[in-house]
């Protein structure tokens, strides 16, 4: 999964790319990034997605210069920046904790990075950054006396005043509450759009990497299992941790034997499936035949499956009302619990608990992901947030 | 030198009985338990000083055995002032010298506790405070021999001629100073290390990533950030160490005499007390006035 890059790396990377080749960092006998290869172009906002210890923070700070990599290269265009000191990097962090100076105001806090470049008049500039983050009367106060939503926004308009070539962002929202968090993503957005920089955006928070990114890697201990536009990620997905972590899916555990045609015919608990061979990871022994659950369909008897459509039988044994939508599990014949999203969109009605069900979905939405032998179905169950329930 | 709001919780209690009416016991609670403390003040302190106030202005020509009368002799002070200046001004540049000494050494020395030293931590904090477990006389009587002519300290300077063959120490104002600064140490270093041990690394990082150099990340932020216990430090070092009169009595001689050590013998020797109450009044206010211009000019709101 190495050497993948958001664009294509066919030409010589232009002035301000920013990548990273072959980047390690050990922690004692503990890989916590293993040689990564990344290119990150410019001005563009790209997410580094996964759970806690994945790698991903460590990462960000090799970047900015606060951990130094056991191994690789952190290329800034041509000039590798991998043994510069933090602060003769033209890269600046938003923390996680903001990590405003107490003792200063924010008008200090944000004028900190030009003063120590021995920039004299700040004014006009702290000014309008200040405007720009919507805190223009702050100026004199204290840290300590701004809320949350108020300190993040310090600690963004502290970094981006010096117009760094990377802004790195380690999970800055994590500490708002939702709804916060909503308006600071479409404002993060906003103004990554309006100044241009690359911004370089950890999260673990996976509708936050999709809403805000033009690109998402999701990392899984130390390295990255899947790069691409969220949507592209989201539809075909390239791992079983990808496409649980992104969503969720039902992966069925099939075996393949080979591709037939345009399609790529499987084999799972006795039935017999078929996916076209694009959306096919592997094309043969064992496999996981993924459907994402919205794409999974309930209707009550096996003649009123559309045409084209493949399916199996099952028994409803939960359905969570959540407003948007209903979640249902099926419990298959062989004892495996499969969730279906129905729209409450008020067509056709709800099924009960205990209802015989035909669970049917069309070919060209499923996928087919490389299965550890000997791995039995993987199937995520019902989560509190779907992914695209409110989108 | 924290404030820790604790939170009561009642949990398992009963509920609480219902409020005195108001102007009963509960509102003279706090002045009862400020009793204790106030008297004792009163009547150690604030006696004292007045009673010393007043001897300070006693007429000169008396004496224990015919008695003293209070005159408003406003002109002990400048008698004392003329007759011991030099002592006065020595205590206030050995205390000075004395502390700069301290900081070079303690601050460095806080910064590794608090900062870098992990899980040593606790027991470097032992190690400061150690000393203070014997007396300050016999740390001081201590030093004495460290410092004495044929002890090893001297022989070594002597071997590298740092010291001429006659050179010494003890006796001198270098043994005066290097007493002061190793007796008053722990009281710098103690408030520096609660200031610096709250200093929050990430703020650090967060200088370093906004192209601060190192130098100027202490300077912009670690500093700033200590000051308050920079500021007690300081003031618990330099207050004591100008009073202070057993270190020049022990590892100096009557040419490194500093202010204590004659107030001492105004009391104790000569026995001329409106001499040494007025030396004692004059060091009280010297050492105001200095605090108050370094408080005015570290500029904490917190103190002043």
């Amino acid at each position: 999964m190495t050497g993948m890059s958001a664009k294509t790396t066919g030409h010589d990377a232009p002035a301000g790319d920013l990548r990273l080749v072959n980047l390690t960092k050990r922690f004692g006998i503990f890989t916590a990034v293993d040689d990564l290869g990344l290119t990150i172009p410019q001005g563009s906002f790209f997410a580094l997605l996964g759970a806690s210890g994945c790698g991903k923070t460590t990462t960000l700070r090799m970047i900015a210069g606060l951990e130094q990599p056991t191994s690789g290269q952190v290329l800034l265009g041509d000039r590798d920046i991998a043994r510069l000191r933090p602060y003769k990097r033209p890269v600046n962090t938003v923390f996680q904790s903001y990590a405003l100076f107490p003792h200063l105001d924010i008008f200090d806090n944000v004028a900190f990075g030009l003063r120590r470049r021995g920039i004299r008049s700040v004014d006009a500039e702290v000014n309008r950054m200040l405007a720009l983050v919507q805190l223009a009367d702050f100026g004199h106060r204290r840290p300590a006396q701004l809320s949350g939503g108020q300190q993040q926004r310090v600690a963004l308009a502290r970094a981006l005043i010096n117009r760094p070539q990377v802004l790195l962002l380690d999970e800055p929202l994590g500490a708002l509450d939702l709804k916060l968090r909503r308006q600071m993503q479409i404002e993060l957005k906003r103004i990554q759009t309006e100044v241009g920089i690359t911004f370089v955006h950890v999260t673990h928070d996976q509708e936050e990497a999709m809403t805000m990114a033009d690109t998402v890697a999701v990392m899984n201990a130390g390295r990255i299992e899947q790069l691409g536009a969220p949507a592209d990620i989201y539809e075909y997905p390239a791992t079983a941790f990808v496409a649980n972590f992104l969503g969720q899916s039902n992966l069925l555990a099939a075996e393949a034997a080979g591709p037939a045609g345009s399609d790529v015919p499987v084999t799972a608990h006795g039935a017999r499936y078929s996916v076209p061979a694009g959306r096919a990871r592997v094309a043969s022994g064992p496999v996981y035949l993924g459907v994402r659950p919205e794409k999974l369909h309930l209707v009550d008897a096996a003649d009123r499956v559309p045409a084209g459509h493949q399916y199996v039988t099952g028994v409803v044994t939960d359905a969570s009302y959540v407003g948007v939508s209903t979640q249902y599990l099926v419990r298959t014949g062989w004892g495996s619990e499969l969730t279906a999203f129905a729209a409450n969109s008020g067509l056709g009605g709800r099924v009960p608990v205990g209802a015989s069900v035909v669970a049917h979905w069309d070919p060209r939405h499923a996928f087919l992901l490389p299965r550890p032998p000997g791995a039995d179905d993987a199937t995520a169950g019902l989560l509190d947030e779907p992914v695209g329930a409110s989108s | 030198m924290t404030a820790l709001a604790h939170v009561p919780t009642s949990t398992g209690q009963p509920a609480p009985p219902p409020p005195p009416p108001r102007g009963g016991r509960h509102r003279l609670l706090p002045y009862l338990l400020l009793l204790p403390g106030a008297a004792w003040l009163l009547l150690f302190f604030a006696v004292p000083l007045f009673q010393l106030a007043a001897a300070s202005l006693y007429d000169p020509a008396g004496s224990l055995s015919t008695g003293y009368a209070l005159t408003w002799a406003f002109g002990n002070y400048p008698d004392a002032v003329q007759a011991y200046w030099p002592q006065l001004g020595r205590s206030f540049l050995y205390a000075g010298i004395a502390l700069v000494l301290g900081l070079l050494m303690g601050y460095p020395l806080a910064y590794a506790i608090a900062q870098k030293a992990g899980r040593w931590k606790n027991l470097l904090l032992v190690c400061v405070v150690a000393p203070m477990f014997t007396s300050f006389l016999v740390r001081t009587l201590a030093w004495k021999t460290i410092l004495s002519d044929n002890g090893w300290l001297v022989g070594l300077l002597r071997d590298v001629h740092l010291l001429g063959p006659d050179g010494r120490l003890l006796a001198t104002p270098v043994a005066v100073v290097l007493g002061l600064t190793y007796n008053f140490l722990p009281f710098l270093v103690l408030p520096l290390y609660a200031s610096l041990e709250r200093l929050d690394y990430r703020l650090l990082e967060a200088a370093g990533d906004l192209y601060a150099s190192p130098v100027q990340t202490f300077r912009r932020v670690t500093l700033p950030l200590s000051m308050p216990g920079l500021i007690a430090g300081t003031l618990l070092f330099f207050i004591p160490a100008t009073g202070d009169y057993i270190n020049a009595e022990l590892l100096g001689t009557p040419n490194e005499y500093m202010i204590g050590n004659v107030i001492d013998s105004a009391f104790l020797v000569r026995l001329d007390y409106p001499q040494g109450a007025a030396l004692s009044f004059l060091l009280m206010a010297a050492i105001l006035a200095v605090v108050f211009v370094y408080l005015r000019r570290a500029g904490t709101e917190e103190v002043l």
